[in-house]
């Protein structure tokens, strides 16, 4: 399984929804339009020469600069019979950060799915428990977004200018 | 006992009592969770019906803190996760740092990191393994082999300086070669712990009691398994031969001759014979290293990397290259290149992966710990279900959840 079968097979399959195919270190990734995640990944886990049926990891990345796309949901797929893995990423817009959940084809998406909405608040729809899971329940923001710092931004004696974020 | 037949019995009519369960807190601090998170356990008498998992208790923000810091000041976030096997996150945490920036290491970097990280696969394993021991019901095993685990600390000790969260080694290699009295304690504990894991194996493994306690609670099958993320010993269990160092090798494990252990039934007896014969696994493997390094030179300790790895301070007093180099790391100034990485190792849990995206800034873009107890502590509920609640504690302890793992 090569990673021109992979973009071949998904291209045909899906068109201008899945774009992006690259190869970094190692791992082939692509993109993928957010309405199209659950039949993306049925697809990927049911078509016999691709099989991706392991999901390795989930979770998401702000980009606070990408209009309309600031959160990026990351899926790692793994295809244990091959030993191959992939990489899917589904950017939705912070304003409406709505997915399909993929509880209902993976299992162990259950709370990695919960930490995603927990730290970023990707809304996953169709969840059938989508509360928090590490920090408080009476939280009422989403902590690993960029807008909000480490430090208290209001103090002065830490000057970060020179060297710093 | 006479009047035995003449006895009145009370009569109910049928229906007057309503059947009801009893709702049950394990943990959050109950000695049979062995960390801080809570079950909440509806039982019917002995049997389990359902369990409600709480998680968060010791919830620390490592993936936020980590968007702050120095790629070099993350590793002491590393040792929290799993702290019964510090150094592989260290080193799965300097290994993702290294295929960021290019690096390699000199293959006697990679085998004294081989053989840091099986004596924490060992260290791992024979707390979780005699733990399962003790909630069965005996002690005395555990009390043996934990003076190997103290063994074990002690050889970090002298390496490194720390016992539990060791912060071992650097980016580019070690932070200084591994002393005479580090070799003297490892070959003494190469001598020891074959007995001692013996002797363990031999009190437990064929012992009548433990196997009726064991065989066949908390069972999960493979396919479940692999639905739930399993990785690792407790996916070995299941009988799926998944392990991190043959699929995906990394520092050089590719060089070793070792099997991988698996079971068939996925349950609580199963997962306790893979991690035993995991660690005569690890033993193996740390005796093939042993034999290799004496091939390679033992001078070297760390890769020629100055742009990365920390200069002599006699240097930095007396050279400016070495001052600038320093500095600049000190600083957390040195060159990162911009990067998506995803880097697994073999923890002692299962597949401990390092989601790294680098903007070229000082600190990580993102960093995100894939952390197996996590994922496959989702499926204990299903695991316990319908058994008995003493089935449940032995199985939670073999699953050996790790808190710091599990909330990061």
């Amino acid at each position: 399984m090569t990673n021109e079968y992979i973009q071949q097979i998904l291209s045909d399959k899906f068109g201008a929804a899945v774009w992006g195919f690259e190869e970094t270190f190692g791992i082939f990734s692509f993109n993928i339009k957010p309405e199209i995640n659950t039949a993306v990944l049925q697809f990927l886990n049911d078509e016999a020469s691709l099989s991706f049926q392991f999901l390795t990891d989930l979770t998401a990345v702000h980009y606070p600069d990408r209009k309309d796309e600031e959160l990026c949901v990351v899926y790692h797929l793994h295809n244990l019979v091959a030993n191959k893995r992939i990489r899917v990423r589904a950017s939705v817009p912070v304003a409406q950060p709505d997915i399909a959940t993929m509880t209902n084809l993976f299992s162990s998406a259950n709370w990695m799915e919960r930490e995603t909405y927990d730290f970023f608040g990707v809304n996953f729809t169709g969840h059938p428990n989508l509360v928090r899971i590490l920090n408080a329940d009476e939280m009422n923001y989403f902590p690993m977004r960029k807008e909000y710092p480490m430090e208290d931004p209001t103090r002065t004696d830490k000057d970060d200018e020179m060297f710093g974020r | 006992m006479s009047d035995q037949n003449n006895t009145q019995h009370i009569q109910l009519a049928e229906e007057s009592i309503q059947k009801q369960t009893t709702t049950l807190n394990l943990g959050p601090t109950h000695p049979a969770t062995h960390g801080i998170f809570e079950n909440v356990l509806e039982i019917d008498g002995e049997k389990v019906l359902s369990a409600t998992q709480r998680l968060g208790y010791i919830h620390r923000a490592f993936e936020k803190i980590a968007e702050r810091r120095p790629y070099g000041q993350i590793q002491p976030l590393t040792d929290r996760l799993n702290y019964c096997s510090a150094p592989i996150n260290n080193i799965g945490w300097q290994l993702t740092v290294e295929k960021l920036l290019g690096l390699t290491m000199p293959k006697r970097v990679d085998y004294l990191r081989v053989i840091l990280m099986e004596l924490a696969r060992i260290a791992d394993h024979l707390v979780c393994n005699s733990v399962v021991a003790v909630d069965t019901g005996a002690l005395t095993p555990f009390t043996y082999v934990f003076q190997m685990r103290e063994r074990i600390y002690e050889i970090y000790e002298s390496i490194c300086g720390a016992r539990l969260t060791t912060n071992i080694g650097r980016i580019g290699g070690f932070e200084r070669n591994f002393t005479d009295e580090s070799w003297k304690k490892l070959d003494e504990f190469m001598v020891v712990f074959p007995k001692t894991l013996k002797e363990f194996e031999s009190l437990l493994n064929r012992n009548r009691i433990f196997m009726d306690r064991c065989i066949g609670a908390g069972p999960i099958s493979a396919e479940r398994a692999l639905n739930y993320g399993f990785t690792g010993p407790n996916l070995r269990a299941t009988g799926v031969d998944y392990d991190v160092r043959v699929h995906s090798p990394y520092c050089s494990y590719e060089d070793f001759d070792f099997e991988i252990p698996v079971g068939t039934n996925g349950d609580v007896y199963d997962r306790f014979m893979v991690r035993n014969a995991e660690m005569w696994q690890s033993y193996s493997i740390i005796q093939q290293a042993l034999t290799k390094l004496k091939d390679l030179d033992p001078s070297v300790y760390h890769a020629d990397v100055p742009a990365y790895y920390l200069p002599e301070k006699k240097e930095v007093y007396t050279k400016m290259e070495a001052l600038i180099y320093h500095f600049k790391i000190v600083m957390g100034e040195i060159d990162i290149k911009a990067g998506e990485v995803y880097h697994p190792v073999e923890g002692a849990n299962g597949e401990l992966g390092f989601y790294l995206i680098s903007d070229g800034g000082r600190a990580p873009f993102r960093l995100h710990f894939r952390r197996p107890c996590f994922i496959y502590y989702q499926a204990y509920p299903e695991m316990i279900a319908n058994g008995l609640l003493s089935d449940a504690v032995i199985a939670l302890s073999s699953l050996n959840v790790i808190a710091g793992e599990l909330d990061a």
